[in-house]
């Protein structure tokens, strides 16, 4: 009987996702971007939901929950796995709803005087069997697969609305979506790119070759000299590797000495994210938001004595609060940081918010 | 006259030998004296009267009416009787010179006064007429100098302009030279540059690599080519000490404003003990050989600036009679008390303001390695306060090791980071202490670069921001952003290799993409809480009358 094997074939890349997580993260395996990480992510709940082996739309949520906690565990600061597992989660309710016939406008919608006349309809079991729901299913998460393909090009088409010629923009570290930007503007306007190198892993270096061979003019400064140069900067283009539910952001760290410098210069700071970065998080719990590597990085081993007698810090993450934030672009276009609020509640169920 | 005959006599064989020997015209006029003579026939001989002659003539005419003037004063006998040895000097001096004019016309002045010298008895008072001759005029020019700069004063200024002690800074207009080293876009600047060190023999360094077009009006260097590998061996023109000097500021051996200010005093007192000072020439004729080529090395800081213009006033408050042994001494002192007053006691005190702002239990942030702030935790640290220090670093000079080094080794509990995580480690921090590398007129700090992004994240968290500055870095420059006056260094040193792979590495080949390493940055007033100086606390914003007040005590 296929069964077993399918599940043993499925745990066995279940358990393989999990490793290469905790590996990603450190920093020591392969850095994979977070698009890759929300299509592998997706891909593997599409294999799931196809394999597992489930009656009721209540079972399979129960089986992606589960999963979904050990891959947020394996790598905590890795946002994009549990965005995904969310949005996974609320195309089944969606599917279940329409399969079960009601409308979705009434379910979308979660007011006070719904929540005291109707009672009983928050406590949806999902219990029924619809035997078409698992092709819905696996229908809407290949829609998901489609559009996660598109994002960085979806956004980087809206590129030539924001920049014009002979522009100063900055950025910070090393970006993807932000490569993908500046290359298509690049191919119909002349501007000049300056990048801060983002110590101690020194991302902009690589950001900066990259550039350049795409022809942009392009700078690479030191993280010190950021406010030294934002006088001439004309924009601020950034990545983010989390949108927060507030519409902060969680990004590289120096982005918020950026945004700062920014916002006194009075520079516009526009961040590039796509929507599978948004997330339900928000900033305040302050054990989980930093994530700290080796400060092997920042101090290195051959200075000797002085190590033992020193404290030294390497976070990875900073928080830019959404008051220093003109603009987001995301794949679905461009929105203000007081908007975010509104995308999350279409893109999850609050239920979902814990896992 | 009586002599004019004899003269003229003594005089025609030879014109007549002369003439002989060019197969020349038969004119000459007999009599009349004999210098009209030698002009007519120079005249009339037409193409030979060159330039030199004429200017030989002019002046000998002048020397002629000056001895005339002043021997008139003397008594009549004198007079006379040089009257005729000068007279006959000058005619007999003309035609054994005039074949030799063509060769050597730089030595028809030294030619004239050497004939007037060989004449017999009155030889002195010729000679020394001859000098004293040549001061007059010196004086008179130098008189007609003032008379016309007296002109200028008065149309430009409307207050009396009888006042010696007048405070220099009123009314007076301002024309400075921008210094060459933020004009290198101007091909001008840099000719005249060139030829400049070229007459001193100091080599002109070439500048390194692509340059941001931000940038292009300053230097860029490679530490790779040392300028001393273009010096040409005979350094009579440099001392050793100063060529040494240069090399270890343009290597950063010797960095921060304090410790490259002490050394240029060092080099400088070296200079002065093995000077010898040559006939007609004095020191401070020499000295700008010396500042162009540390100049050369590395651009020159505003108290290093300061530094060297109290050398030369100092210099030039020497009375000229001072004995040369006299002299040297006192300059020497002079060096040593400057050392004293303005940096080591000038720290003891901003260390014993300082001490009050620091309590128990206080988190200091300090950012990069200031000689200053590192006394003024030790010191603290020595008095018992609690305290513990965030060294905050930065790439690619990482000062802040040294520093993080210094503080260890005295016990003081440190914590390092990045300047990237200055916003993650800010909301420990209860003060900031910065050092500055000079303090700009309009109340701006000019310090190492990422200061300025320091005091920004700072005053964003709402935490006090003191800046410590002797008052021998205030400057009268003003700036308002960091790129009209900085300095650029060796783009090389941002490149780095993680993990085996160098990013950078061939970033000359690949023409759109440029390196910048900033050295220095100005941070605005208003992210600046307090000052500390030797004068006492004071706003950002009092550093002009800080400079008004010590330019009234000179």
């Amino acid at each position: 009987m296929p069964g077993p094997d399918k599940e043993t074939d499925l745990t066995e890349r279940i358990e393989a996702f999990l490793s290469d997580l905790k590996r990603g993260g450190s920093g020591t395996g392969p850095l994979r971007g977070s698009a890759e990480t929300a299509r592998e992510t997706t891909a593997l709940l599409r294999r799931i939901t196809a394999q597992a082996r489930w009656s009721s739309a209540g079972d399979l949520m129960e089986i992606i929950r589960k999963e979904g906690r050990r891959m947020t565990a394996a790598q905590p600061s890795e946002t994009t796995v549990g965005n995904m597992i969310r949005r996974v989660l609320k195309i089944i309710r969606e599917e279940y709803a329409r399969s079960r016939g009601s409308s979705e406008e009434t379910d979308q919608q979660e007011s006070l005087h719904k929540l005291l006349t109707s009672g009983g309809l928050s406590e949806e079991n999902f219990r029924q069997h619809f035997a078409a729901l698992k092709a819905n299913v696996i229908e809407a998460i290949n829609e998901l697969l489609t559009e996660l393909e598109g994002t960085t090009d979806n956004i980087a088409m809206q590129a030539l609305e924001h920049i014009h010629s002979n522009e100063v923009i900055m950025t910070i570290g090393r970006s993807r979506t932000v490569e993908s930007f500046l290359k298509d503007a690049a191919r119909k306007r002349k501007f000049h790119v300056i990048v801060a190198e983002c110590a101690p892993f020194c991302q902009g270096h690589k950001m900066a070759t990259s550039l350049s061979e795409a022809g942009i003019e392009t700078t690479v400064i030191a993280d010190a000299a950021i406010f030294a140069v934002m006088s001439r900067v004309n924009k601020v283009i950034i990545g983010t590797q989390t949108v927060l539910a507030n519409g902060g952001l969680r990004a590289v760290n120096g982005t918020h000495t950026l945004a700062l410098a920014a916002k006194h210069h009075s520079t516009p700071l526009i961040v590039c994210a796509p929507m599978f970065k948004l997330s339900p998080q928000f900033p305040n719990e302050e054990d989980t938001f930093h994530k700290f590597v080796s400060p092997h990085e920042v101090l290195p081993f051959t200075e000797g004595e002085i190590l033992s007698k020193v404290n030294v810090h390497c976070p990875v993450f900073d928080y830019v609060p959404p008051e220093l934030i003109t603009l987001f672009i995301s794949n679905i276009g461009g929105h203000a940081p007081s908007y975010i609020y509104r995308l999350m509640s279409e893109l999850y169920h609050p239920e979902d918010h814990e896992l | 006259m009586s002599a004019e005959p004899s003269v003229a006599s003594s005089s025609t064989p030879a014109t007549q030998h002369k003439k002989t020997t060019r197969g020349g015209t038969r004119h000459f006029t007999e009599g009349g004296p004999v210098k009209k003579d030698g002009i007519q026939q120079a005249k009339t001989e037409g193409k030979e009267l060159t330039k030199e002659e004429k200017q030989r003539l002019r002046k000998e005419k002048k020397q002629q009416k000056k001895s005339k003037e002043k021997k008139d004063e003397k008594a009549s006998q004198e007079s006379e009787k040089e009257k005729k040895p000068v007279s006959s000097a000058s005619p007999a001096s003309q035609p054994p010179t005039q074949p030799i004019t063509p060769k050597a016309p730089s030595a028809v002045p030294t030619l004239v006064p050497v004939p007037a010298s060989e004449t017999p008895a009155p030889a002195d008072k010729p000679a020394k007429s001859k000098a004293e001759m040549k001061a007059e005029r010196r004086a008179r020019q130098e008189a007609e100098r003032a008379s016309k700069q007296g002109k200028k004063g008065e149309v430009g200024q409307q207050a009396a302009p009888g006042k010696p002690k007048a405070p220099p800074s009123e009314l007076q207009p301002v024309v400075k030279r921008l210094p060459e080293h933020v004009q290198v876009d101007n091909p001008e600047v840099l000719k005249k540059l060139a030829k400049k060190l070229e007459r001193q023999q100091i080599p002109l360094r070439s500048d390194y690599g692509y340059k941001v077009s931000l940038f292009s009006h300053l230097h860029q260097y490679s530490r790779k080519a040392p300028l001393t590998q273009q010096l040409s061996i005979p350094s009579t023109v440099i001392h050793p000490a100063i060529v040494r000097l240069g090399l270890q500021y343009s290597q950063g051996i010797v960095a921060g404003s304090n410790a490259r200010s002490v050394a240029l005093l060092h080099a400088f007192k070296q200079v002065i003990r093995d000077y010898t000072t040559p006939p007609n020439e004095e020191l401070s004729r020499d000295l700008p050989n010396q500042f162009n080529f540390l100049n050369q090395c590395r651009p020159l800081s505003a108290s290093m600036g300061n530094a060297i213009k109290y050398i030369k006033k100092e210099i030039s408050n020497i009375p000229s009679q001072c004995k040369e042994e006299e002299a040297k001494s006192k300059l020497l002192n002079c060096i040593d008390r400057y050392i004293d007053e303005k940096i080591n006691l000038a720290a003891k005190a901003i260390a014993k303001s300082s001490i009050e702002k620091i309590s128990d239990g206080d988190v200091i942030l300090v950012y990069g390695c200031s000689s200053l702030v590192n006394h003024i935790l030790c010191e603290a640290f020595e008095k018992n306060r609690k305290f513990r220090v965030i060294v905050v670093d930065s790439r690619p000079r990482l000062e802040g090791r040294e520093a993080l080094r210094r503080l260890v080794q005295r016990g003081i509990s440190c914590t390092y980071v990045l300047i990237s995580a200055v916003s993650y480690i800010l909301p420990e921090v209860s003060k900031v202490f910065l050092g500055a590398h000079a303090l700009l007129a309009n109340g701006y700090v000019m310090s190492r670069v990422g200061t300025s992004q320091i005091a920004l994240v700072a005053k964003a968290f709402n935490v006090p921001v003191l800046v410590c500055c002797e008052t021998y870095k205030f400057c009268e420059r003003v700036q308002t952003d960091s790129f009209v006056s900085n300095e650029l260094d060796d783009p090389d040193d941002l490149i780095v290799t993680r993990k085996g792979k160098t990013q950078l590495e061939h970033w000359q080949e690949v023409p759109s993409l440029g390196l910048l390493n900033l050295v220095y940055d100005v941070t605005p007033p208003d992210f600046v809480d307090l000052v500390i100086t030797d004068l006492g606390m004071i706003p950002c914003t009092s550093v002009p009358v800080v400079l008004r007040v010590k330019n009234v005590d000179q």
